[in-house]
């Protein structure tokens, strides 16, 4: 009970460190002394105390964008699994839920983007919604051969003991599936070969653009839901590369713990030693997700 | 060995589709290189106790040379001779190539089961990595529109077609196994060639252009 509310809480609390540390990570890559690790805190802290500005033709579809965006990423955590254990809420094909409210909370952002009535954010929403319908297909798959590997429906048995004998006997399918997952967490969450979270240059952003109307608390849900959604993913990437058993639940939190922040030095890495995709090449990248995921399912159905 | 096996045959696979995927020249020559010396992992680590270990030995140095090091040095050559531009112009696109080679590589996986083999069969993941790499070695000489691009098809099917051998070099005396490395060798050196008296015909490397009659 302990551990689970310790892991709650670490999940709500955690996520904007996560950034900090890409952040840093990029920082020394460029030889910068970068912000501070907890920059990503008094960011938020200053969001929340300013006001917002609402556009004379938004409706409360865009006022309820990040709200509905920043509670679906938060149902997602709560049936997701820290580093093998119990996750809060778990039943039989959870998963599929994990998947669809992720989804819901592209739907809010998207939805916001476009009930703007701009079109540069309808043209960020276009290009969000067309690279998802990309990556949510190999996220999906990814989910389904964790699925087959370990013979459990629900994210905390698929992540959680189970996974332990399904890595002795298919651990190359899920080594692939790792890397698979990886990449689509950096399209996700607009990371470096897919978007650039740092640069607001119209031309090239996907995901940035349809922030671009939020302001004050909204701004700040919006950030917050982002540093969740990146924990997410992480935590999923971590625990499928990590598969084997650790003795004891809190040794087992620890080292998860510790590959998150591997997890973040390597998104980190990944943004500074590669260039942002030419647009037409991203759907490749994916599509690319995908035939690794499959080929991980052809591997286990053999 | 049998989990470092299943990595290798997983990897060369992957590799696989990497080609089909990569839009550079040299990113995919490399890609090929790497192959062709996972390769020369495989008669080491399939071993069995009534192997000759000299000849296994053998087998798999002379892949590592030749298909690690020889042949993608040649390329590399050549495409810096031939001044080949860096980008290849597939005739099909990089996805659906690459699509097509998942379809490939998951009949592969189907059909392998039902493939009468001469021998034991040494490992699960022999055949369909044999078939998938051949597979993809057909795509890319027929979907890829530069020369240079169209050999390093031919390299990757050789190499599933090594697969093959690996699987029945039992029977098959050193002779025989060098007489294909040679034929590779042979083949990718006359190749070249062909590839140089292109250039200089017709300043370019696409084979579209030969269609073209010229007088």
């Amino acid at each position: 009970m302990l551990l689970a509310a310790v892991q709650l809480i670490a999940f709500l609390a955690l996520p904007p460190l996560l950034v900090g540390v890409v952040q840093r990570v990029k920082a020394l890559f460029a030889g910068r002394a970068g912000p501070p690790l907890l920059q990503p805190y008094w960011d938020l802290a200053r969001l929340l105390r300013k006001g917002t500005v609402y556009s004379r033709t938004t409706t409360e579809v865009f006022r309820a964008g990040p709200a509905v965006g920043l509670a679906a990423v938060v149902a997602a955590g709560l049936l997701m699994s820290f580093g093998g254990s119990p996750a809060a809420v778990s039943f039989g094909g959870d998963f599929v839920l994990f998947a669809g409210l992720l989804g819901l909370a592209r739907f809010a952002t998207a939805l916001a983007a476009l009930d703007t009535g701009s079109s540069f954010e309808g043209m960020g929403a276009a290009r969000e919604v067309s690279f998802a319908s990309l990556a949510e297909p190999a996220l999906l798959l990814c989910l389904v051969v964790t699925a087959r590997a370990t013979g459990a429906l629900s994210l905390s048995q698929m992540l959680g003991e189970s996974l332990g004998g399904a890595w002795r006997s298919d651990g190359p399918a899920l080594l692939l599936t790792a890397a698979a997952l990886f990449v689509v967490a950096l399209a996700e969450n607009a990371r470096i070969p897919v978007d650039d979270p740092s640069t607001h240059l119209e031309l090239t952003m996907i995901h940035e653009v349809m922030v671009l109307d939020h302001s004050g608390p909204d701004l700040a849900f919006i950030l917050y839901g982002a540093a969740l959604k990146l924990f997410l993913f992480g935590a999923l990437v971590v625990r499928l590369a990590l598969g084997f058993h650790f003795p004891g639940p809190w040794t087992a939190f620890a080292a998860f713990l510790a590959a998150m922040l591997g997890f973040a030095a390597a998104v980190g890495a990944v943004e500074s030693t590669m260039a942002r995709l030419r647009m037409s090449r991203v759907p490749q990248l994916l599509v690319g997700a995908s035939v690794l995921s499959g080929f991980a399912l052809v591997l286990l159905l053999r | 060995m049998a989990r470092l096996a299943d990595m290798v045959f997983i990897l060369v696979v992957v590799l696989d589709l990497v080609l089909l995927a990569s839009s550079r020249l040299k990113v995919a020559i490399r890609t090929v290189a790497g192959q062709g010396a996972l390769l020369a992992l495989l008669p080491v680590l399939l071993v069995t106790d009534e192997h000759d270990w000299g000849h296994v030995a053998a087998l798999a140095a002379g892949a590592l040379l030749v298909k690690g090091f020889a042949i993608p040095r040649m390329m590399l050559w050549a495409m810096r001779e031939a001044a080949v531009s860096r980008e290849l112009e597939p005739i099909v696109g990089f996805v659906p190539s690459m699509l097509l080679g998942a379809v490939g590589v998951l009949l592969s996986f189907v059909f392998a089961g039902a493939l009468p083999l001469p021998g034991p069969e040494k490992h699960a993941l022999l055949v369909p990595t044999a078939l998938s790499t051949v597979w993809t070695g057909l795509l890319l000489v027929v979907s890829r529109r530069k020369a240079v691009a169209q050999v390093l098809g031919f390299l990757v099917l050789e190499n599933g077609v090594f697969v093959f051998g690996v699987l029945i070099s039992d029977f098959m005396p050193v002779m025989v196994e060098a007489g294909v490395l040679l034929d590779l060798f042979a083949a990718v050196f006359v190749m070249g060639i062909v590839i140089f008296h292109i250039n200089r015909e017709f300043s370019s490397l696409d084979t579209e252009k030969l269609s073209a009659l010229k007088d």
